[in-house]
């Protein structure tokens, strides 16, 4: 009992979850042991790390919870079946993520609902300015510099309940790839190589859609936080 | 250098490293010369930041007895 009080509390921590998204290689290599050995509590350990944020990936993917509940259920299987096959090149995270990004497009297909990644063009925000052109003078130079954020400090901000709702807002209003990429690397910490592998993009449009959705989330930010001030 | 408007475009490139020398260069200077621009650069990068400290709920425990289950019925077979 005590044992898996103190794994859930190593599991469910951000910085742990945002650490092993970012590991290097081998640094799973531990936990893979364990979970080839049939240790149950291995597998508990990773599902207490992972599920909600599978879930919440799912859902940008899928049409609905429910779905996305099937669809994670359906990855962890899949990978139990091929841990035989991971050969540690990607973090273990991003490999089931993987597994995941394709259950979900194949079940898109089936459901006639289907986000490409390969294909840009599809995103009509694709070639979007990051800021209305209209702040900016004819020279290029800001004509409405950005609004200071009102932010009571940076860690007590991160905490508040209402900036949590804004950025969750912001974030649903993100178009599915943008939505899609801002997710695995900002809010999951993965790599751009583990973006890339994921959602099977080119390093150069997984950039451009990271830009996109920063500057969005950025103008939305700004819009819920900003303050004028009189005089600056 | 780059104007204003550029940085609001380059930015992205800058925090991910993929800026050769000399744009980099050139993007620094700007932004060391433009407090607008520092601004602008401070808030994507508090972006990144504080969509990091998103955490997600954790599984309910039937979820993940439900799970467990599988994994034990996966060992069997």
């Amino acid at each position: 009992m005590r044992k898996a009080e103190s794994s859930s509390r190593l599991f469910t921590g951000t910085e742990i979850t945002q650490a092993s998204g970012t590991s290097s290689p081998g640094a799973d290599e531990p936990i893979l042991k364990r979970l080839r050995a049939g240790d149950e509590e291995a597998f508990r350990e990773l599902v207490r790390s992972h599920h909600a944020s599978m879930i919440r990936f799912a859902r940008t993917l899928v049409k609905n919870l429910e779905t996305a509940e099937e669809v994670v259920q359906e990855t962890w299987l899949a990978a139990l079946q091929g841990l035989g096959r991971f050969e540690g090149r990607s973090s273990l995270k991003s490999w089931i993520f993987g597994i995941l990004a394709n259950r979900a497009r194949t079940r898109g297909v089936r459901d006639g609902r289907m986000i490409s990644f390969s294909e840009l063009p599809g995103d009509r925000d694709y070639e979007a300015p990051a800021v209305d052109p209209s702040r900016f003078d004819h020279a290029g130079s800001w004509r409405e510099p950005p609004l200071r954020w009102d932010e009571p400090g940076p860690e007590r901000l991160a905490l508040s309940a209402e900036l949590r709702h804004h950025l969750a807002d912001a974030m649903d209003a993100l178009p599915e790839q943008q939505r899609a990429v801002f997710l695995i690397r900002d809010v999951e910490g993965m790599s751009s190589q583990d973006a890339c592998n994921v959602l099977g993009l080119s390093e150069t449009n997984q950039r451009v859609l990271l830009h996109r959705a920063r500057s969005r989330m950025r103008n939305a930010l700004e819009m819920k936080l900003g303050v004028r001030r009189g005089k600056t | 250098m780059p104007t204003c408007r550029e940085v609001t475009e380059l930015v992205t490139d800058y925090v991910e490293g993929r800026l050769g020398p000399w744009d980099r260069l050139r993007f620094r200077l700007h932004v060391s010369m433009c407090r607008h621009c520092r601004e602008y650069v401070r808030q994507m990068r508090t972006v990144t930041r504080l969509a990091g400290t998103q955490a997600p709920e954790p599984p309910s425990p039937e979820v993940e007895a439900a799970l467990l289950e599988r994994f034990r019925d996966f060992k069997r077979s």
